[in-house]
């Protein structure tokens, strides 16, 4: 379980997030959605302590984030942030094999190269994986990345809007994997959407964010309505269910 | 990293250690009294000659350029720049600022003794390169190392003033530029911890190929960023004080070399720190001959040669990236 | 008030070469007064030149922390110096008259510099891209120099040494009448030309538009540049951010990028800092050789302090 207590945060004078406070169990996909500057990714990187914490505390399974030496986190939590920047000449196979280095220190054994061409499987990287990276679309390089947290194996997985860079149908299937792991493998995954509809049709919980508070909490059915969304959003759109899954017409 | 390696054929590996078996037998040959390669073991004048000036002499030249080569890889990983080495971030100039002060204030303390200050003083002026370098925005990667080398200008200008006062600008000038003609039997022996230096560099070849991913992602897995920072730093800096201070800076060999492995092998530390230490090494034994050979007998200092060779290096790697992005 | 302030600047050089000249003057006045004048021009037309060409050399590249010896013309300079040594042969080069030898120096820099800088701006490249090429070419230029100073004799170590800082206290008098001519000519030109420096400090597309021919100017004003750097590192040597110290303080103080203002702001500041710095360390600090390195090191923080703070808006 994910237990956040309290948090608040501020970038010299100016509060980002205020007062956060919220539990995620273990098991399931868990979608931060809210606009531009709401704190969605500050949270999150909190969370995986890439920034010190303020005020409040974070605990990972009972591991406080701010305490727990990072390569003990590094087996728990696997991040991928937005808009990662790898300017390194490693190939594909190589930098998917660095998300098994909080396990073996850089000794990749039989069972890490298993898991490490699974991931490549699972994401579709087969045919680039003697590619160096520089060479590859950006969204192949997002797959890639999205492939390395993957081949963490961690039981927490945060992931800072993985569908930037993908198209229609890479983004899909990014999202059908990530609520397959979650359904299979028991997983934990907290992603930072800003397709609402995406948020709608996998995940389980949807937590929307807005000026640094969160606003509304709960099932798909509870945040997609008219009401809700003009209060994380600031204008009214249409909801419409199909199959039992609410969906946004944030288009008109 | 077994699998994850593209390791090059063993052909590859083969002619480069010949390559480099050449040079250093070369070296070993080339200079004022001729040492014919026949005889070098047989007559006893020549094995004197060899084991008193040839053989530091190469041994020096080995153990700098590899040191220096892997300093340069280190600090293009921890500073996420390709344009940057101990020569272009002020880490050169501090240590021979270090030398000179520690010279001028205590001029009797034993080398390794001035060594570590001049260690010590690179340490705190890389550092605050590489604090200052962050401010930069990270959209223009010349401006870096464009920062670093006037940096190391104006450090170089307060050695300068302060060797200049002190009267002892020749020695200055044995600090900033590389020569080997001087190395003897107990006179380079302190270099033999740039090897070790490169054997620390090789326990953390992964924590390094995961820190040029940037500070997030190797928070992400789990690395102490900041420690790993640390180790980087000392290792740059006690590689640069031992070659400023054995044998005088080398400019450019921390930049060459790094940039051409990778271009043809990557950014895997793991499969690249070998090759990096072997070009250093072969690099600065073939400056060396060729200096020792282009205006025979006289000698040509060997940062001299590397400031022509280098600079042309490095104008090449610069416009040919420059051209597509 | 610009002209206000080039008023000011006019009088305080005023004050220092009277300074310059009159501080500390005993003995047989009439000898030290004419040794201290002749150094006082050769000072006044470094400064000059190094302002002037500096400010031209920065609107040519549209960028303020270029300069001439950043980009390496002194060096080349220096290379070409010694080119000319190491091709003509030490005893045909010395029996050369030195107006003559300047002349070629000169006119060598002045191709050298065309052929490598016109490329470079015409492929319009990324600023800090220009700039590191600039300072790599340096270094090259001044390994390259050595190491043609070593092939010419291999025993002497003191031309090297001395190549790296400027020293004021050495001025090369010998130049002086010829340098002078190229200084006042290369001013005319620059001075005359102050209202197309506007217009091409607007960039190349806005200078074609307003009727300025880009390249042929451009190549023009390049040419004066090289003119003017070669005569302040015949008489001194390199100094690298002198300029880019009297080019920034020249702005700060008039407040304009007019050239009709800033030329002659940045010149006399110029002549105060270099004329002011010399009496200041002549007689206060007693070390006249070490102004060269005060002044690299001061204008070398001023740079990187650019550096930071321009690259945060």
């Amino acid at each position: 379980m994910i237990r956040i207590e309290n948090v608040s945060f501020k970038h010299r004078a100016t509060p980002i997030l205020t007062d956060i406070s919220l539990d995620i169990p273990k098991g399931g996909v868990v979608a931060l959605i809210g606009p531009n500057g709401a704190g969605k990714s500050t949270l999150l990187s909190l969370v995986a302590r890439l920034q010190p914490l303020q005020t409040g505390s974070i605990s990972v399974d009972g591991l406080p984030v701010d305490t727990t030496p990072g390569r003990d986190l590094a087996k728990v939590l696997a991040i991928l942030r937005q808009d990662t920047t790898i300017a390194s000449r490693l190939r594909v196979r190589e930098l998917v094999g660095f998300g098994r280095f909080p396990h073996g220190r850089g000794r990749l054994t039989d069972d890490d190269n298993a898991i490490v061409d699974g991931a490549i499987a699972q994401f579709d990287l087969a045919d680039l994986s003697d590619r160096f990276i520089e060479t590859l679309s950006g969204g192949q390089r997002q797959r890639a990345l999205v492939a390395m947290a993957f081949a963490q194996g961690t039981d927490y997985l945060l992931l800072d809007e993985p569908l930037n860079n993908l198209d229609m149908y890479y983004a899909r299937a990014l999202m059908r994997s990530l609520r397959s792991v979650a359904d299979v493998n028991g997983k934990t995954v907290v992603i930072v959407l800003h397709d609402i509809n995406q948020a709608s049709a996998h995940a389980d919980r949807i937590v929307a964010m807005k000026g640094g508070r969160i606003v509304a909490d709960g099932t798909p059915a509870e945040i997609l309505t008219s009401d809700v969304l003009d209060a994380v959003f600031g204008f009214r759109m249409r909801v419409e269910t199909i199959d039992g899954t609410p969906f946004a017409l944030h288009q008109f | 990293m077994t699998a994850a390696v593209s390791k090059p054929s063993p052909w590859t590996g083969l002619i480069a250690g010949l390559g480099l078996a050449v040079l250093f037998v070369l070296s070993l040959a080339v200079g004022v009294s001729p040492l014919p390669v026949n005889r070098m073991l047989s007559d006893p004048e020549a094995m004197q000659l060899l084991a008193v000036s040839r053989l530091p002499r190469t041994l020096a030249a080995v153990l700098c350029g590899a040191g220096l080569a892997i300093a340069g890889l280190i600090m293009q990983t921890l500073s996420r720049n390709r344009f940057v080495e101990p020569a272009t971030a002020g880490t050169a100039q501090s240590a021979e600022l270090g030398i000179l002060l520690v010279t001028l204030l205590f001029p009797a303390a034993a080398l390794w003794v001035k060594t570590l200050f001049a260690g010590s003083v690179a340490l705190v002026g890389t550092s605050i390169f590489l604090a200052t370098a962050h401010r930069l925005p990270p959209q223009q990667p010349f401006l870096v190392p464009l920062f670093g080398i006037v940096y190391g200008g104006v450090i170089g200008a307060v050695a300068t003033f302060a060797a200049w006062q002190a009267d002892l600008l020749q020695f200055l000038s044995v600090w900033t530029n590389g020569e080997f003609s001087g190395v003897l039997r107990g006179r380079y022996e302190l270099l033999w911890i740039a090897a070790l230096m490169v054997a620390v560099a090789w326990i953390v070849a992964d924590r390094l190929t995961i820190m040029a991913l940037g500070r997030e992602t190797s928070i992400g897995l789990g690395i102490d960023y900041a420690r790993m920072m640390q180790i980087g730093l000392v290792i740059v800096s006690v590689i640069t004080a031992l070659a400023v201070v054995v044998v005088g800076m080398i400019p450019f060999v921390g930049l060459a070399v790094p940039n051409i492995v990778s271009r043809l092998m990557g950014d895997n530390v793991r499969g690249t720190l070998g090759w990096v230490a072997a070009g250093g090494a072969g690099l600065v034994l073939a400056c060396d001959i060729a200096g020792r050979l282009i205006r025979y007998p006289y000698e040509i200092p060997v940062g001299t040669v590397m400031g022509v060779v280098g600079g042309v290096v490095f104008l090449w790697l610069l416009f040919r990236r420059g051209g597509h992005g | 008030m610009a002209e206000r302030r080039l008023f000011g600047l006019g009088v305080a050089a005023l004050v220092v070469a009277a300074a310059f000249l009159a501080i500390g003057l005993k003995g047989n006045i009439a000898f030290v007064l004419e040794l201290r004048l002749l150094k006082l021009a050769a000072l006044v037309q470094v400064g000059v030149a190094i302002a002037v060409s500096t400010v031209i050399f920065q609107t040519v590249t549209g960028n303020r922390i270029l300069t001439p010896s950043i980009m390496g013309l002194d060096a080349l300079y220096l290379f070409g110096q010694m080119l000319l040594v190491f091709l003509l042969g030490g005893v045909g080069y010395v029996t050369l008259d030195p107006q003559m030898k300047f002349g070629l120096e000169v006119l060598l820099l002045m191709g050298l510099a065309c052929a490598l800088l016109l490329p470079m701006l015409r492929s319009r490249l990324d600023m800090g891209l220009m700039l590191l090429g600039g300072v790599v070419l340096g270094v090259l230029f001044r390994s390259l120099q050595s190491l043609l100073a070593r092939l010419i004799d291999p025993n002497e170590f003191a031309v090297v040494q001395s190549a790296s800082f400027a020293n004021f206290n050495a001025v090369r008098t010998d130049l002086l009448v010829f340098a002078a001519i190229v200084t006042v000519a290369a001013l005319i030109i620059a001075w005359r030309a102050r209202h197309v420096l506007d217009v091409i400090s607007l960039g190349p597309d806005a200078a074609t538009g307003l009727g300025v021919g880009w390249a042929g100017t451009v190549t023009g004003l390049l040419l004066l540049v090289s003119a003017l750097v070669a005569v302040s590192t015949a008489l001194v040597g390199p100094v690298a951010f002198f300029g880019l110290l009297v080019a920034a303080l020249a702005e700060r103080i008039v407040d304009s990028r007019r050239h009709a203002v800033l030329l002659p702001a940045a010149a006399l500041i110029g002549v105060v800092v270099l004329v002011g710095g010399q009496t200041l360390f002549q007689h206060a600090l007693g070390s006249a050789t070490a102004l060269g390195v005060v002044i690299e090191f001061v204008g070398g923080l001023v740079f990187l302090l650019l550096l930071v703070l321009g690259s945060r808006k």
